[in-house]
């Protein structure tokens, strides 16, 4: 029972770092149906930039850990939006304009990836970053279950961060542009929508997540290495799809069950079929529901 | 006569290239050079024929290579050499001078049973959908291998190489070069022929108005999956050569950066241009291989350079033309029609 | 025998009754139109009969074949072909291989054929393409077989796209609105093509059309369907002194 128990936390866990990032891959492709490929990379610089703001304020300037992390939260966020940004106005914007076919814009957003991940390798070496502690484990017990306050830290903020979403993409004007936009981007403009602000707020959110998600995994697996955010980065971008990519829900829905498939079938086979069985039901579950689980198939009007 | 000057051309180019191997002229460097631009032309073209011709967006190409590459080793290690996987050859060591196509077609064949995975929920779905669970299938692919301990698991698989030095006992050509070249002229030929008849014209069509096709009697369903296999199984001859070549395969490297450096070539190509995808294929093996002294610098430098090319070509070198769209005089020569 | 015979068709979308209870029997060579207010569910009985949906009740008799379950790519093959409200040609393929590929189920080689270019391939694609160029010869197209229908102007891809059509050979040439965007020398144009083709093949033709001047002037039966349902039916005189056709066009509303 308590096995069962602690994979289903270890699976709350996982399920919240993909869902962030999967969030991330939703969100930009809800307005520009691109797919984000450099999003996982994204989430790797977050957590570099995390280290670098934390071992910053730790060792240089002196501040007591948790200083550290109240300070090292906005921050991320923001400079790994600000990486984010970058990419968008440098790469894919002029890109846009000259009215390129999507899919360049799809290998542009590799490419990115590749540059941030190898840049990385290049500038700071193969070896890999410890990161330092932030928050002093402390580990609750009630039931014989034994959970650290850094895990429920992680899955409240993925909630949050979920319901947040989620409010400004249904509720807010600037979330009824994001939508908007989606459907129809030449009469959006026509209708006094300023495109480009909008596009950058989107990417503002995306990679601000990202950050987190950088920060909150360099906490849980303090050891950093140029190439972490490729495979999570990938895996995240199937959990969104799997969820019915450009929903919000989806990808919360998405990266959740990815985790669970994944921790329950290391919990019960052998943890190198873990890729195979998950992959698999997963493709299960796209033959069954060809646009995931909260897409809705478009209607071919002839 | 002029009409067929690249079919006496391009042989007489490929001997030309044989015997310089043969004589030496061409170092071993060279000569691997080359025959990796070959197998990526292969690559390269049957993506094309999926991503371009057919507008869907593959991006798990690398794992029908692995399939490919893993059958195509096992085959010839079964037939032509004394493994300890499965003891001694069942046929004679020259023998794989004539049956050496059948590994290849095994090969392709296998990948093309892995490519209809793909091709029948695109029956119900495109695009990025789609994408996904070519994706999926690539780490499917790469982690069953990873899985069967038989073939070596993450491990690899050696002992295919033995094949070509049978071969080359009987009689002393550079083999591997002659396959590997009439691998990539084969398969460019064939997806060729394929898309420049009435058949496979139906493929454009799915990719410009599916609804259309179907009510013009096209029946896409079966265009989607015979597609799919031609361009999976020629991924997998690439991967049988690949293997061949390089002596060694492990499923590391079939992972996705393998599919992105497919899915680069065609669309720096040009979606839909045979001519484009050949033509990037060889320039970009060339790029990886003059930035090979940058050691880890050639990764940043090679996506900086790819992306660059985009901005000031936003629709690959080629676009969707051919060779002869973009130079009239060539028309007399060869025609895609 | 009736070459389509339409029994009690009904279509429903979810809650709502595009088309209920249509009846129709058309023989060989008739002339006939499908008129009706907007949303009339006039495409989706097309729709239908080309195979794109499966009808929620009743049945299709096309020359004596039942065709539901079949896919549009079969039923095509029993002889219908169909034209689409707004136009919807392969634009980056030339004409000629628009006219090419529409010909995809009477292509009498398979794969192997095209990789080796046996004697079938090259039989047949010589086959296909002379069908192809003597159809636009015919249609006064051949002068753009070469061309991208993206580049030529409104009425001559109609043209094209009609000439798409009757390379599948149909039996049953359904028109969804031919006139559709068309200026008025077009439409004059149109008229004479459609009558051309009536005149010179022994096809039948079902057209959709909301210009009055083309239903009038080409139809000899004409059937009129608002809110899913059948309000009138008959010759173009009758039609248009029919009162409720009248209501249905107009509003009931008394000036």
């Amino acid at each position: 029972m308590e096995f069962v128990f602690q994979n289903i936390l270890n699976a709350l866990q996982w399920g919240s770092f993909y869902a962030l990032i999967a969030l991330g891959y939703t969100l930009v492709y809800g307005v520009l149906l691109l797919i984000n490929f450099a999003h996982g990379d994204i989430f790797m610089v977050g957590a570099y930039i995390a280290y670098f703001v934390a071992t910053l304020f730790l060792a240089t300037v002196g501040l007591s850990p948790s200083a550290t992390l109240t300070l090292a939260v906005p921050l991320t966020m923001i400079l790994t939006a600000c990486v984010g940004v970058t990419l968008e106005r440098v790469a894919y914007r002029p890109l846009r304009r000259k009215g390129a076919h999507r899919l360049y814009v799809v290998i542009t957003a590799l490419m990115c990836g590749l540059i941030l991940e190898n840049g990385n390798l290049a500038l700071l070496g193969a070896s890999r970053k410890n990161f330092p502690e932030l928050l002093e484990k402390t580990v609750y017990n009630f039931m014989g279950l034994s959970v650290t306050n850094l895990k429920v830290v992680v899955i409240f903020t993925a909630i949050a961060v979920f319901l947040l979403l989620q409010f400004i993409v249904t509720r807010t004007k600037i979330g009824m542009a994001m939508r908007g936009i989606a459907w129809d981007k030449f009469a959006i403009p026509l209708m006094g929508i300023p495109v480009d602000t909008i596009i950058v707020f989107t990417f503002v959110l995306g990679s601000g997540m990202a950050g987190l998600a950088g920060l909150l995994f360099a906490m849980s697996y303090p050891v950093l290495e140029p190439y972490m955010g490729a495979l999570i980065g990938w895996k995240a971008f199937i959990a969104a799809v799997v969820g019915g990519i450009g929903d919000i829900r989806g990808a919360f829905v998405g990266g959740f069950l990815l985790a669970f498939l994944e921790i329950g079938v290391a919990a019960v086979f052998p943890s190198t079929l873990r890729d195979l069985i998950a992959f698999t039901v997963l493709l299960l579950i796209m033959w069954r529901k060809p646009t995931g689980i909260f897409g809705v198939a478009k209607h071919q009007k002839i | 006569m002029q009409r067929y000057a690249l079919n006496i051309l391009l042989p007489a180019a490929a001997a030309f290239i044989v015997v310089l191997s043969q004589m030496g002229a061409l170092d071993l460097y060279v000569q691997s050079v080359i025959m990796f631009m070959a197998i990526n032309v292969i690559m390269s073209a049957s993506l094309n024929l999926v991503n371009g011709n057919m507008g869907e967006f593959s991006c798990g190409h690398g794992g029908f290579m692995c399939v490919g590459a893993y059958v195509g080793s096992l085959l010839s290690m079964l037939l032509f050499t004394n493994s300890k996987l499965f003891g001694a050859a069942l046929l004679p060591g020259y023998s794989a001078l004539v049956l050496f196509p059948l590994v290849l077609l095994g090969a392709g064949a296998a990948a093309a049973l892995v490519g209809v995975i793909v091709a029948v929920p695109s029956f119900k779905t495109r695009g990025d959908y789609l994408a996904i669970i070519t994706l999926a299938v690539n780490y499917m692919v790469i982690s069953a291998i990873q899985n069967l301990d038989v073939i070596g698991g993450p491990r690899g698989l050696t002992g295919m190489r033995p094949t070509m030095s049978a071969m080359e006992d009987v009689v002393n050509l550079p083999w591997m070069m002659i396959w590997v070249l009439i691998g990539a002229f084969g398969s460019v030929a064939l997806i060729r022929r394929y898309i420049s008849s009435t058949y496979g014209k139906g493929v454009n069509a799915v990719c410009q108005d599916e609804i259309a096709a179907e009510i013009m009697s096209v029946d896409t369903n079966r265009i989607k999956l015979v597609t799919f296999m031609v361009s999976s199984g020629l991924a997998g001859v690439a991967g049988a050569l690949y293997a061949h070549v390089v002596g060694y395969v492990n499923p590391g490297s079939f992972d996705i950066l393998k599919s992105t450096e497919a899915m680069v070539m065609v669309y720096l190509g040009g979606m839909g241009s045979l001519s484009g995808s050949v033509l990037s294929a060889v320039l970009f093996t060339l790029l990886l291989e003059a930035l090979r002294p940058l050691q880890i610098y050639k990764w940043v430098l090679v996506p900086l350079i790819l992306i660059l090319l985009m901005q000031f070509r936003p629709e690959g070198i080629m676009g969707n033309k051919e060779l002869p769209d973009m130079f009239p005089r060539l028309r007399k020569y060869f025609t895609f029609k | 025998m009736a070459l389509l015979s339409i029994n009690g068709l009904t279509q429903k979308f979810g809650g709502l009754l595009a088309v209920s209870d249509f009846n129709i029997e058309l023989g060989g060579g008739e002339l006939v139109g499908l008129i009706g207010p907007n949303g009339a569910g006039k495409t989706t009985v097309f729709n239908v009969v080309s195979g794109f949906y499966q009808p929620s009740d009743g049945e299709i008799v096309l020359n004596g074949v039942k065709t539901r379950g079949l896919r549009p790519h079969q039923v095509t093959a029993l002889g219908v072909a169909r034209t689409f409200q707004n136009i919807r040609l392969w634009h980056d393929m030339t004409v000629l291989d628009n006219i090419r590929v529409s010909q995809h189920y009477r292509m009498g080689y398979n794969l192997l054929d095209a990789f080796r270019r046996s004697k079938r391939y090259v039989e047949n694609e010589r086959k296909i393409e002379t069908i192809a160029y003597e159809l636009l010869e015919a249609m006064d197209l051949k002068q753009y077989a070469s061309e991208y229908p993206k580049n030529l102007p409104y009425g001559l891809q109609r043209r094209v796209e009609i000439a798409r059509a009757m390379s599948v050979k149909p039996q049953l040439l359904l028109l969804d609105e031919p006139a559709a965007g068309l200026n008025s020398s077009d439409v004059d144009g149109l008229i004479k093509l459609v009558r051309w083709i009536h005149k010179e093949f022994p096809i039948t033709i079902w057209m959709i059309e909301h210009q009055m001047k083309v239903v009038m002037s080409l139809c000899s039966w004409i059937k009129v369907i608002d809110f899913g349902a059948t309000i009138a039916e008959g010759t173009p005189e009758q039609i248009q002194s029919n009162p409720t056709v009248i209501k249905a066009y107009l509003g009931d509303d008394t000036l």
